[in-house]
């Protein structure tokens, strides 16, 4: 058995498993219910001024027959009273010491505001706050959540005035609805951050009642824009942990969020960079026992890999993520069909035929028996037939033996220098 | 349709309820969903009316129920029928590429979903053609002439079809058992068939009230669907006594709720083992029958019901008699049945014109099996005086046809369903009937539109 536990910017936790600020955290009952169910840490629902939300709140997006695929929600931070939520913190860490506690913090765009918040929530003995500067709907046209979180200087300026107050570490959430995240969390970060959370949900409309015409969800006929999480968002989240990983102006420690719905998710993220990862949707889908598996099947991971501890895995997958320009243009790809584990349901011919290079030919058998065979000189090694594949084990995309390496930005090189050298023998 | 989804009848509520339970919404989408939706599919080849079936399953699983619907009958006509009496075993599902890693998807399950779910909502799916001024007779209203109808119909012809029984249907509807498919199946098909202005006269038999003549004298075209009779007579004596009965018949009168009193505890033989003689073997146990037993002159090997439906017959409690030649019926001395006098047979290495082997009957093997009904199912008879009529080249009552467009030797008469079906050769199913109806429909269309296709021969 490996050692799950991790320390994320000092914060320590039995597992890398948290729950993120979320109607999961609402409340103590719920977040000791999550931590007698296994998770190791949780970020309470967001503290601030009590709000007043809407009646209809969440909508999500099926696929495929299956449900939650996309997670989408106009719920606005805590509308319970502050001293409630503080009083069922210090209850929380009293009961469950071992476990990360942090308390998440939106106010208004004021020193002292923020200065009374981090005293106030420390005195309940959290052991960590996150800076909400995420949430995409309500707050955010009050100027805060993703409003703050968009402005790079306000994000570094609320980060310092948290920190001048704080003792314990602050994490700052970030927005993914902005063009560059690195932007805002290197300006966390200039602001004192001690890691960076993210992402925060995407501006998302979920649906449009088809036979209503109401947007999904809806307010007595009127909605406006969620924010959009679950399974259907993490290649979004998991680019953004593996971007702000890699930037050498970032340099703290992340917490991954979006999307992560399993054990496999969670390797992921902590490949990508991740200390530790926070989970939402999982668990409103499937309530707080899903933690169980996530904590056996990254146990027996990380027994099969070797690895004695989880945060071995933080990283380890960041120096193989870098830009367009540095990929090899001669590695060489191609698909091949196992006939013998083929199913004949031809959507490798077809998504070749109309969506890539033409290159899977439908051929006929001696004794009439039709198989599929790849024209290796034609294929480009673009991975489609492989995706739409249903049939296990039926397409390997083959590595074939290519020209030395050569990338884009080294051929842009030797072609400057030969046009610099041409240019000189001109001139000559 | 596999046994294992099958309820018992009292399950069902009733003898002859409908065995097979519809798929719930939420079935039917967990189902459709789990379809590749393969590209040139296998179940759409494996399908005798070509149904696009992957479109299909596509539209249940996007809430597109109509257009599932729609997608199965613009292919075949008795879609919801086939919904039910296909063997997609050995058709669509048989094909179906989930066969060997997982499980074939219901297709067959699925397509009675859409397919009810059309008829539940009362629209009228299909329109008439613009008239074109043509008119066709089709003789006979069972699934080959129904399909020709609609097709015509849609075609713009102006069709009549002329139905010797009282309700229109036959053999689709009339021979096959209602715990298989409800009668009201077929009517709906019918009232979507005659929505497209199709005429269908019953009561009607061709060289009775109307002649042959009148039909070739007064349409364009005529198309010959009368299937076949009853089950011939096998020269048995004792085949006159009270308490023989024609399956064909029999299974007719379970159909409009009559119910033969003299089944009710009786110990039956059954002769025969096509899917026919198992029908009427597991009817005479809803019936009541003490005990249902099948006489077949050959082994399970060489029987011609679908292996499926020797399970159900089995699971339903019938006894199989293997190799057992019935040759004559013992009365009781006031009228009705005793037993059934039998030999025991071999078979022989030597096989004959169908490929089976023939069986030869062991000496000194006489038996009496006791039976207070027996219930001939060994066929049925050829239609013979309707080829005749026509004036139509045959061959023991199976017209001659160009197996492409079912024309027969009579330049303007087709024939197609199972009239044409020769012994041994193709399926006498209602799918393949449907398809024979498309096609002739399609070969009478196209000649009147002008095409210069010959006579048969």
């Amino acid at each position: 058995m490996a050692d799950l536990s991790i320390s994320m910017a000092g914060i320590t936790s039995p597992n890398p498993f948290w729950l993120a600020s979320a109607p999961p955290t609402n409340t103590g009952y719920q977040v000791q219910r999550a931590f007698e169910a296994g998770w190791g840490g949780a970020v309470w629902k967001t503290l601030g001024e009590p709000i007043i939300n809407t009646s209809s709140r969440f909508a999500a997006v099926h696929y495929g027959g299956r449900r939650v695929a996309g997670f989408n929600n106009i719920e606005l931070i805590s509308d319970r009273p502050l001293e409630v939520n503080l009083r069922e913190i210090r209850e929380t860490k009293r009961l469950y010491p071992k476990h990360a506690v942090v308390a998440s913090l939106m106010v208004e765009p004021k020193r002292e505001k923020w200065h009374e918040i981090v005293k106030r929530v420390e005195d309940a003995g959290v052991d960590g706050l996150e800076l909400n500067f995420g949430c995409p709907h309500g707050m955010a046209e009050r100027g805060m959540g993703a409003a703050s979180g968009q402005q790079p200087d306000l994000v570094e300026m609320q980060t310092l005035w948290a920190k001048e107050a704080a003792s314990t570490p602050v994490i700052v959430k970030l927005t993914p609805n902005i063009t560059d995240v690195r932007i805002t969390a290197r300006h966390a970060v200039l602001g004192g951050a001690d890691a960076v959370s993210l992402i925060n949900t995407i501006n998302s409309l979920a649906g449009v009642d088809l036979d209503t015409w109401n947007t999904v969800p809806h307010v007595g006929g009127l909605g406006a824009h969620g924010g959009y999480c679950g399974p259907a968002v993490k290649p979004i989240a998991l680019n953004m942990v593996a971007e702000c990983a890699r930037d050498s102006e970032i340099g703290v420690p992340i917490s991954g969020i979006g999307g992560i719905s399993s054990w496999q998710d969670a390797v992921e993220f902590m490949l990508m960079g991740a200390s530790g990862v926070q989970v939402c949707t999982a668990a409103m889908h499937h309530g707080f026992r899903i933690v169980g598996d996530m904590i056996d099947g990254l146990n027996r991971y990380l027994d099969d890999k070797g690895l004695a501890a989880a945060s071995e895995l933080t990283g380890r997958s960041v120096g193989r993520y870098g830009d367009w320009g540095d990929l090899d243009l001669n590695y060489r790809v191609v698909a091949r069909i196992d006939t013998a584990a083929c199913i004949n349901c031809n959507k490798c011919h077809i998504a070749c035929e109309d969506a890539s290079h033409q290159c899977i030919d439908m051929l006929t058998g001696s004794g009439g028996k039709p198989f599929l065979q790849v024209r290796e000189e034609d294929c480009v090694g673009c991975n489609l037939c492989s995706i739409v594949c249903p049939a296990d084990g039926a397409i390997e995309m083959v590595e074939l033996p290519g020209a030395a390496p050569l990338t884009w930005n080294e051929r842009q090189r030797a072609l400057e220098k030969l046009n610099a050298d041409s240019a000189e023998m001109e001139a000559v | 349709m596999g046994i294992d989804k099958l309820r018992s009848f009292e399950e069902a509520g009733g003898p002859f309820a409908e065995l097979t339970l519809p798929l719930s919404r939420a079935a039917a989408m967990e189902e459709s969903n789990r379809c590749l939706y393969c590209y040139d599919a296998p179940c759409i080849r494996a399908c005798p009316t070509g149904i696009d079936v992957p479109a299909f399953i596509k539209r249940i699983a996007t809430g597109n129920t109509a257009g599932a619907a729609y997608t199965i009958l613009d292919a075949n006509p008795l879609g919801a029928s086939c919904a039910r009496v296909c063997p997609t075993e050995l058709l669509c599902e048989g094909a179906c590429v989930l066969g060997g890693p997982s499980t074939p998807i219901m297709i067959g399950r699925l397509q009675r979903y859409a397919t009810d779910d059309a008829a539940a909502s009362g629209r009228q799916l299909f329109q008439a053609g613009e008239p074109n001024g043509r008119s066709v007779a089709v003789v006979g209203s069972g699934p080959a002439g129904l399909s020709a109808a609609r097709e015509l119909a849609r075609g713009g012809f102006k069709v009549v079809v002329y139905e010797a029984k009282a309700e229109a249907g036959g053999l689709g509807h009339s021979g096959i058992v209602s715990f298989r498919l409800p009668p009201h199946v077929p009517r709906w098909e019918i009232s979507q068939i005659e929505g497209l202005g199709v005429e269908i006269r019953t009561g009607v038999r061709i060289g009775g009230s109307v002649s042959a003549q009148e039909l070739l004298g007064g349409y364009d075209a005529v198309l010959l669907a009368a299937g076949m009779g009853y089950v011939p007579p096998l020269g048995l004596p004792g085949e006159e006594l009270d308490g023989v009965y024609d399956a064909i018949r029999l299974i007719e009168t379970t159909k409009s709720g009559r119910i033969p009193s003299r089944l009710e505890g009786a110990r039956v033989a059954v002769i025969g083992a096509g899917n026919t003689a198992v029908d009427a073997a597991t009817s005479a146990l809803r019936l009541g029958a003490a005990s249902v037993r099948i006489v077949y002159r050959r082994t399970q090997a060489e029987m011609t019901a679908y292996p499926f439906e020797y399970e159900f017959a089995k699971r339903e409690g019938v006894e199989f008699r293997w190799l057992t030649l019935p040759v004559g019926i013992a009365g009781d001395g006031s009228g009705g049945v005793a037993g059934l006098d039998c030999v025991r047979l071999e078979l022989t290495g030597e096989r004959g014109r169908d490929g089976r082997k023939i069986p030869v009957p062991l000496p000194s093997s006489e038996f009496r099996m006791a039976a207070d009904a027996v219930i001939l199912a060994t066929g049925q008879q050829r239609l013979i005086s309707l080829s005749e009529q026509f004036g139509l080249r045959h061959e023991r009552g199976i017209p001659e046809v160009d197996p492409l467009t079912g024309r027969t030797s009579h330049p303007r008469v087709y024939a197609a369903g199972d009239m044409i079906h020769g012994s041994g050769a193709g399926e006498a199913t209602v799918v393949s009937a449907a398809e024979q109806g498309k096609r002739a429909a399609a070969a009478i269309a196209s000649a009147l539109a002008g095409g210069t296709e010959a006579a048969a021969g």
